[in-house]
Formats: C-alpha cells, sequence, structure tokens
C-alpha cells in the first residue's frame, strides 16, 4: 500500500499552506480583513495537520503534529515583516505584492486540495472509513480557503490594476 | 382627543412614559404625545407637518409644529401605526438642534491650511475642477462615496446614481455598514434577499419576545414602551434577553443571560442544540420550507449548553431555561441590534436567530416574526437604493440580468456600471484611501472622525494630502475639520423627501420652515452637481432626469417595480396626506404589506435574489451555479456557523473586554442631539461602565476618574459602577471633541480611539464590540458621580441624584379612551 505517501503528501502540504497563510497574514496586516481571515484559515490547516498526524500512526507512519508551530518558529524574519508591513501599508505598490502572495496561496490550497483529492480516493480503495472521515471533514474547509483566494483576487486586482 | 384628562410627565426622568397595558390580540392604546417650546400653545400653532423620527430607526410618525415660520415644537400622529402618537426624549427635544446658532450657512474651502467661507458657485467649481482632474488621471477607481442612514430615499437612490453611472465607481457606502449591514446581509443568507421580515405589531401578539444584544429600551423608545404595555397587561409575554449590561430589558426578563462579549455564536448554537435535543422543531415547516437542517444538526451537534456556559460566562441551566421558553412557545418575535451586528461573528450570529425561528415555524405570523433591527432612521432606504454595498432595488450584482435592467433603466450601457466584485465597503474604502488609489472622498451626513474605529488612522486617512475630501453637513464636525470643501446642508423639517423605518414604513417627511443661511437640500447639492459634471445617458441626455424630490421618487418607484421593496403602489399625494404605508406597495399589496413572507413565498429564486450568499467565515460569496444548484425552488436556507474566539481576547496586559454602544438621550456623535438642552443634560460628558467588582479590584469608587487603555488608544473619564457582568467594560461612543472644552488635542474622550480594525468577513460591518482593554484609576472624584443617565442601563448601584429633565422637559400625553 502506497497510503502513507499520500499522508505525508497532504500533511506537508496542508503544512505548507498553514504556515504560508499566516506569512502572508503578518505581511499584509494594514489589509486588515487579509490579516485576521488568514489567521483562522491558518487554524483550519493547522487543525488537518493534527488530524493526519493522528491517521498516519495507525499506519505506523510518523508525522509531525505541530509541523506548523515548527515551521513558523523557523520563520525568523516573520516579526519583521509584520512591523515592515505597517510602514509599506501606506504606498500603494503593496498592492500588487497582496497579488502576487494571494496567488502564491491559491496554488499553496490548490496543492493540498488535490492531496485531500487523492488521499480521499485513497481511503475509499483501501476501505479505510476513519481515514474518509478525517478526509471529508477537512477537505471542504481546504476548498473554502481555496475559494477565499480566489474571491479575494477578484476583488483587490480591478484596484490594483486601475489606479 | 381633546376633553381626555393630560398628564405632563417630565420625560428625561420617564423616557418611557406613562403605561397603557394591553391584552395579547388587543390594541395598543392611543397616547399622543406632544411638546412645544415654552409658551406656545397648540391653539397658537400655525401649521403642523408630518414627518417621522430622525433621531433613530423607529420611525415613530409626528407633526412639525410650526409658528411665525420656526419649529415651535412636535406632536406624536394617533394614526400612526407604528407609534400610536407615542414620541421619545429624542423625538420630543431633539428637533431644537436646527435652530442652533453653530449651523453651517455658508460653504467653506480650505485656502493656505485653513477653512474659510466661500460662495457656493466656488464651492461647486472645486469640486468639479478635482473631479474632471481625476476622471483624466486615473478614473473612476480614485473616487469614494462614503454617506449615511440619515438622508432621505430621493437623495440616496440620486447619490447611488451618479455614483454608479456618473462616476462610475464600485466604491460606494455609507454609515449604514456600521449599524445595519449585518440586518442585510443576515437576511440574505436566510432568505436570499434582504427585506424585513416582520412587524412591530407582532408585540401585540407574541407569546415570546427574544431579544439578542438589543437595548430596545434605549435604541427604540417606544417600541419598548408597546412591549412594557404587553409585559404590564393580561397574558404578558416572555421575555428573554440576552446582553453582558443589566439594560432596562433585562430588568424586566424572565431569563436575562449576560453573555461575554464577543460569544453571541455559542450561546445560539447552544440553545438551537436544545431545540433540536428536545425535539422542539416543527418538522413539517423545515421540511416544506427550509434547506441545510442536516447541516445545522452536525454543527451543533456537540454545542451543549455546557460547552457555551464555559465559553459565554453564563449557568447552562440559564441556556436551558431559554431554550425551553423558546421550544414551547411558536409565536416567538426574535429581534437583535448592535450587540451582535458590531461584535464578533456579527453574521454568523445573526443567522442562527433567524434559525431559531425557522426550526419554530415562527414566520410570517402574527406574533410569530423576526426583526433586524437597523440604527439609524433612513438606513432602509440606504440599502434599498444602493447608496450602499448593494445595486438598487435589491438587485443582484452578480447577476448580469439584473445590471442590465439598471442599465436600460438608466440608458445607459450595462458595461459601464460596475459589477465585476462586490461594491466596496466602507472600511476598503477607507484602506484604499489609506493606500492613496482613491483620492476623492464625498462624505455626506456622517463623522468618520468619531464613528470609525481606531480614530488615529482615521484622522491620518481624512488629513492626507493626496485625499481630496468633500463633507456635507449641518454643523462643523470632528470630520469637517478635515476637510477640503465643507457644503452646508439642510437638514429633517428643512427639505422635502420620503423614508421607511425598520419595518417597511414608508414616511412623507415635509418642508415645515427655511434652512438657514445658504444651506441646501443634500438632494438639491447632489443634482447641482450631477449638472455640473454634465453626466450623460447614451443618448446624450441628461443622466439624472429629475429635479426635485417628487420626481426622484417617481423616478424610484420606476426602479423599484417588481422588485421586493415594490415602491409603484406609493404617491407623494397619499404620503403627504400622512398615509404612511409598508412596501411592498403595488398592485397585489395597495395598502402594504404587514409582513413578507405569510405564505413562505420568499424572495430566493435564482434569477430573482438579491444575493446567492457568502461563506460565514471566509465572507466568499457563492457562485449563479452552485446557488441554482443548491436552491432551485427559492426555500429559506439554514446556514450554520461555527463558533471561533475573538482575535483579540483578553490577555494579562489586557485582561477587560472593552464594549461600546449608545445611551437613550443621543444619536451618533451628538451632532443634534448634544445641541438640545434637555438631551445634552441628560448625559453630557462621556463615562466608563465597570462592575462593582472589577471596580473594587482597582479601587475605584463612583465618579472616581479612570483610563480605559486598549491597544490603540486611551479613554479617560469619571467610572459608573452597575450591574454590568464583571470583565467587561462599557464605554458609550457618542462623545467626539466638538465641545470638550479645549481637549481635543489629546484625544482621549472618543470610545473609538480604543477600538479595533477588524470586520465582519460577510457582512463587513467593524467589530465595535469585541477588543480588549485594561483600567487604570487616574483620580479620586471630585464628589460628583459620573454624568452617566440613572434612568437606562447605566442606572448606578450607588444611591445617587436620580437623572432629571425638570419643568423644561415636560411633554403632555393625551390618553384616548
Amino acid at each position: 500500500m502506497k497510503i502513507e505517501v499520500a499522508l505525508r503528501e497532504t500533511h506537508d502540504a496542508e503544512t505548507d499552506l498553514a504556515a504560508e497563510l499566516l506569512r502572508v497574514g503578518e505581511r499584509h496586516k494594514a489589509d486588515h480583513d487579509v490579516y485576521h481571515l488568514t489567521r483562522t484559515l491558518s487554524g483550519w490547516s493547522d487543525r488537518h495537520v493534527h488530524r493526519l498526524a493522528e491517521q498516519a500512526e495507525r499506519y505506523e507512519l510518523d508525522l509531525d503534529a505541530d509541523a506548523v508551530e515548527e515551521e513558523q518558529d523557523r520563520g525568523v524574519l516573520a516579526r519583521v515583516r509584520e512591523k515592515g508591513s505597517e510602514l509599506l501599508g501606506q504606498r500603494p505598490e503593496p498592492g500588487l505584492l497582496l497579488l502576487r502572495d494571494l496567488r502564491e496561496l491559491h496554488l499553496a490550497a490548490a496543492r493540498a486540495s488535490l492531496a485531500w483529492t487523492v488521499l480521499g480516493q485513497g481511503a475509499q480503495a483501501v476501505s479505510d472509513p476513519e481515514l474518509l472521515e478525517t478526509v471529508t471533514a477537512c477537505h471542504p474547509e481546504t476548498i473554502r480557503t481555496m475559494k477565499w483566494t480566489v474571491q479575494k483576487i477578484k476583488e483587490a486586482s480591478p484596484q490594483v490594476l486601475a489606479s | 382627543m381633546r376633553g381626555y384628562p393630560a398628564v405632563v410627565p417630565d420625560r428625561i426622568a420617564d423616557p418611557w412614559g406613562s403605561r397603557t397595558p394591553y391584552p395579547r390580540g388587543g390594541a395598543w392604546p392611543v397616547r399622543v404625545d406632544t411638546f412645544l417650546r415654552d409658551g406656545v400653545t397648540s391653539d397658537e400653532v400655525e401649521q403642523w407637518v408630518p414627518t417621522a423620527s430622525l433621531l433613530h430607526s423607529n420611525g415613530d410618525a409626528m407633526d412639525v409644529a410650526v409658528k411665525d415660520g420656526r419649529m415651535v415644537g412636535v406632536r406624536g400622529r394617533a394614526d400612526s401605526r407604528v407609534n400610536h402618537g407615542r414620541l421619545g426624549p429624542k423625538d420630543l427635544f431633539g428637533w431644537q438642534a436646527n435652530e442652533s446658532g453653530e449651523r453651517l450657512e455658508r460653504p467653506l474651502i480650505r485656502r493656505g491650511g485653513e477653512l474659510v467661507e466661500t460662495d457656493w458657485g466656488s464651492a461647486m467649481d472645486a469640486i468639479v475642477d478635482r473631479s474632471r482632474e481625476l476622471l483624466g488621471e486615473q478614473g473612476p477607481s480614485a473616487f469614494g462615496i462614503y454617506t449615511t442612514g440619515q438622508l432621505f430615499l430621493e437623495e440616496y437612490y440620486t447619490l447611488g446614481v451618479i455614483g454608479r453611472a456618473g462616476l462610475r465607481t464600485n466604491h460606494i457606502d455609507g454609515n449604514t455598514r456600521l449599524c445595519t449591514a449585518t440586518a442585510a446581509e443576515a437576511l440574505k443568507e436566510t432568505f436570499a434577499c434582504d427585506g424585513q421580515p416582520g412587524s412591530y405589531a407582532d408585540v401585540d401578539h407574541c407569546d415570546v419576545l427574544f431579544l439578542v444584544g438589543h437595548n430596545v429600551a434605549e435604541t427604540q423608545v417606544t417600541l419598548w414602551a408597546r412591549m412594557l404595555d404587553r409585559l404590564e397587561g393580561p397574558d404578558p409575554p416572555k421575555l428573554v434577553v440576552v446582553d453582558p449590561r443589566r439594560t432596562v430589558p433585562a430588568r424586566h426578563a424572565d431569563v436575562h443571560l449576560p453573555v461575554r462579549s464577543g460569544t453571541n455564536l455559542a450561546l445560539l448554537n447552544a440553545i438551537l442544540h436544545e431545540l433540536i435535543s428536545d425535539d422542539q422543531v416543527d418538522h413539517a415547516f423545515v421540511d416544506a420550507h427550509t434547506l441545510g437542517y442536516d447541516e445545522l444538526l452536525k454543527r451543533v451537534r456537540d454545542c451543549t449548553p455546557e460547552w457555551a456556559a464555559e465559553i459565554c460566562g453564563v449557568g447552562a441551566d440559564e441556556i436551558r431555561a431559554a431554550a425551553e421558553i423558546l421550544g414551547a412557545h411558536d409565536r416567538i418575535l426574535s429581534t437583535c441590534l448592535q450587540g451582535v451586528y458590531q461584535s464578533h461573528q456579527a453574521t454568523a450570529a445573526a443567522v442562527q436567530i433567524n434559525n431559531i425561528n425557522l426550526l419554530r415555524g415562527a414566520l410570517g405570523k402574527p406574533g410569530g416574526g423576526i426583526l433586524q433591527m437597523n440604527g439609524q432612521p433612513t438606513a432602509q432606504n440606504t440599502r434599498e437604493c444602493g447608496a450602499n454595498g448593494d445595486l438598487p432595488a435589491f438587485r443582484n450584482w452578480a447577476n448580469d440580468e439584473h445590471v442590465e435592467q439598471l442599465a436600460q433603466l438608466w440608458n445607459v450601457d450595462a458595461t459601464a456600471i460596475p459589477h465585476y466584485a462586490p461594491p466596496t465597503h466602507a472600511m476598503q474604502i477607507f484602506r484604499y484611501a489609506e493606500q492613496g488609489s482613491i483620492r476623492f472622498l464625498w462624505i455626506s451626513a456622517t463623522n468618520p472622525a468619531v464613528s470609525l474605529p481606531e480614530l488615529d488612522r482615521i484622522r491620518s486617512i481624512l488629513a492626507k494630502e493626496d485625499l481630496f475630501v468633500v463633507v456635507q453637513d449641518l454643523f462643523v464636525t470632528e470630520t469637517a475639520e478635515l476637510a477640503d470643501v465643507v457644503l452646508p446642508a439642510a437638514t429633517w423639517g428643512e427639505k422635502e423627501g420620503t423614508f421607511t423605518n425598520t419595518d417597511r414604513t414608508v414616511h412623507h417627511s415635509g418642508k415645515a420652515v427655511q434652512p438657514p443661511g445658504e444651506a441646501r437640500a443634500d438632494l438639491d447639492i447632489f443634482l447641482d452637481y450631477a449638472r455640473r459634471m454634465d453626466f450623460r445617458d447614451k443618448d446624450g441626455e441628461p443622466l439624472i432626469k429629475w429635479h426635485d424630490a417628487e420626481s426622484a421618487f417617481k423616478a424610484w418607484q420606476a426602479c423599484s417595480a417588481g422588485r421586493p421593496c415594490d415602491y409603484t403602489g406609493l404617491s407623494y399625494e397619499k404620503l403627504r396626506a400622512g398615509g404612511e404605508t409598508q412596501w411592498p406597495c403595488n398592485e397585489q399589496f395597495p395598502d402594504g404589506r404587514e409582513r413578507l413572507y405569510t405564505e413562505q413565498d420568499f424572495y430566493a429564486d435564482p434569477d430573482y435574489c438579491e444575493s446567492y450568499g457568502r461563506d460565514l467565515v471566509t465572507g466568499t460569496a457563492v457562485e449563479s451555479d452552485e446557488y441554482r444548484a443548491l436552491n432551485a425552488t427559492g426555500k429559506a436556507i439554514i446556514k450554520a456557523a461555527e463558533y471561533l474566539p475573538p482575535s483579540e481576547p483578553p490577555d494579562e496586559e489586557y485582561p477587560l473586554r472593552l464594549n461600546t454602544g449608545r445611551t437613550l438621550y443621543h444619536f451618533h456623535t451628538r451632532t443634534k442631539t448634544g445641541r438640545a438642552p434637555q438631551l445634552a443634560a441628560a448625559a453630557p460628558d462621556v463615562w466608563v461602565e465597570l462592575s462593582a467588582a472589577d471596580a473594587q479590584g482597582h479601587g475605584v469608587a463612583e465618579g472616581d476618574v479612570v483610563d480605559v487603555v486598549a491597544p490603540r488608544g486611551v479613554v479617560r473619564a469619571p467610572a459608573r459602577i452597575t450591574d454590568i457582568r464583571p470583565g467587561v467594560v462599557f464605554v458609550p461612543f457618542h462623545y467626539g471633541y466638538w465641545d470638550s472644552n479645549g481637549s481635543a488635542d489629546d484625544h482621549r474622550r472618543a470610545a473609538n480611539e480604543m477600538t479595533i480594525t477588524q470586520w465582519d468577513p460577510a457582512s463587513k460591518q467593524p467589530l465595535f464590540k469585541t477588543a480588549a482593554c485594561r483600567i487604570e484609576k487616574v483620580a479620586d472624584a471630585d464628589g460628583q458621580a459620573a454624568p452617566a443617565p440613572t434612568t437606562t442601563a447605566s442606572q448606578p448601584i450607588a444611591s445617587i441624584t436620580p437623572t432629571v429633565g425638570g419643568a423644561a422637559a415636560e411633554a403632555t400625553e393625551e390618553l384616548a379612551g
């Protein structure tokens, strides 16, 4: 069985997504909705990572439940960025930066979503209802994160490009 | 009425006036309240001009008394379905502000850094020149329009057309974003369309009153009088109140749930849990008329009263008691206001209130209804007319057919009307101004320099060199001080128009007196701007084809035709005669419609609905095809949501929860009520409400001066010790700097110095009631109690001199029969 591969890929993709959400939020603190919502959504992905680590135990696979936290600790520049964003926030250029960051976030969310799709198919193929339940509970949240990035790009781009 | 004994209570000391108890299903007795200037008698009044309240959202019908070309008083209208003759203190006394010597009488323009008087031609030229410059340099995206909930319908509609089809900007919103955006959004989520389901008359028939974050005694005085009269009559309704403060309704409640601020959703999910686990669900109703029940089941499965009790800080048994009352009746009138709308997870919580009524089948029948309240007198019109983040007449910005209807009506190309994304909300408009991409901001009848969150930030945005700010108002407000051009506006009683209250009642407001100096009606200012800008339709004809209030109303009627807020059956003639009517008013409902959805006839059809809804946590708009797949038959939608903790919870540095709000005697930033002597004296200055436990912990006694310190700012004020729940600190938001006696520069009076820049993801309403703070004692009292009213939620624990108005506040009450 290669279900462990799919577990690991989903775990890693969700860890990346959680960390990327926090990074983008810190960088755009003056865009208050982005700042606050990325923290909420990162919390979802963090919860997904914990649930995946739990599931992995049944396959004797060691996935780090606290991966998001550790990823954050590695982001030593995060606080610096956060301060910097308050100053940056008053010049028009951050608009373009926001669009770029939202695009990256979207791709990270899409990667995670695809990983869930694969894992969900695998869970059905190996008849693991517990794993399938995890997928069913978590995957919709990742899709919501992905949809939010699209919505935010739609909202933000006209003003960035027309001004 | 004449011949019946009249009483003359002091309406500052007794804001709700005399009781007239009545039974369930009975008629609320008429009581006509009158206040006339000292020395004037009714017989001397030359003209009574019909209008309605402009200092709250209740829409109390009244007549303005005129003598020698001046306003001399007001009288409630006995024939009004809204107030049955009654008026509140703000109605009785607030009109005097019209005559304040501080009214703006000429335009002002900034020259050499100072605002100086100018003439109308020069002021309008400056605005038009800058508009043309920016249209050439940048285009429509440079323009922001920020209006209010206090103008008239005709003015909003005109402003909306100017903005969307003239300037062609997507950046139009009102301060309704701060007061009523969540009401609209919650209705859009549940019913796919704005529109108040219930009626005030539901008070007459209900068995349960469920008030969530709605201090009705202070925000809608006569509505509370109606509730009080039911509570004191035979077969009174049960009263359930959710509020962290011990408000006047809380004092009358069967169950009062003083939740921690920011936890409404947890409480409501637990109530839903109880209704479901006790099987107090009207399954026939839910099955036939709603979608989403299974999702709700899953979402609230673990939301036990014990779980919520921990989060909300109230007893699990009290939550059960509330749920039992709601589960035992189906004539439930549920209402909510700023305690929900300005709090954490605003839309998600407001929607659960709709869900409670849906589960109980309490909708569209006498006594079984929902009132998602408004904060301002004409906020309903801001919402209807497209002067906030919606298209006119509840059209759907994501439905190309709806945009095409507007294009035909205005005779412009559909591509000229921006609809590529949701209309920009107020907080984002200020963000674009901060970033420098909005460079022209026209502010009418609102005072963001006091009313928006995090004022230090707002002041710095308004003061920006590259932002051209136009302010249209009655007085030199804190916002006007920062403007480039200030336009003196006429107000209520000095101009003609219509407006609509919270329960869809449309009133005509007549011109009783001339405006002061050169002040002009807001409508005339907008029409003048459109003419000078020479906005044209696609045939080269003027875009704005109307010229006064009545012709603007007719244009609006055409826009509203066939939509939920259909005004086509109304006319100025009918309304001028005091013939208030609820919309929809058309061929089907020639006398208006008391309750929406009496036949579960929702406006939720995919082709007709105003909104496909949003994700309650992320705010993402639901796409057209998703909505069509979900709700092809246009049912009501039960939307569930997970409780999330607030983003700024109390911590070691800021251990208390900050709550801001209103007092009965004032409105908004006191531009009017602070200039009406009786109202100003009743609540003359800012205060801070603390619980006895928190006061004791800081060695604070009644009247001691304290600093409330939040991460963004400080307010310094005397402490009032009340029955507010421990851990929560309340500061009224009305007080700014125009009358702060020289302390304007230290910025320690306005509650919004402290509030957080954050908004609900779905409704985009700012979170004024969810931030952290701490208390620091500054000085002992100087022998005085805090300047807070004793008659309201700020009622002190200590025995102090009660709030009275004396002879100056005596108003006549005449009871019929």
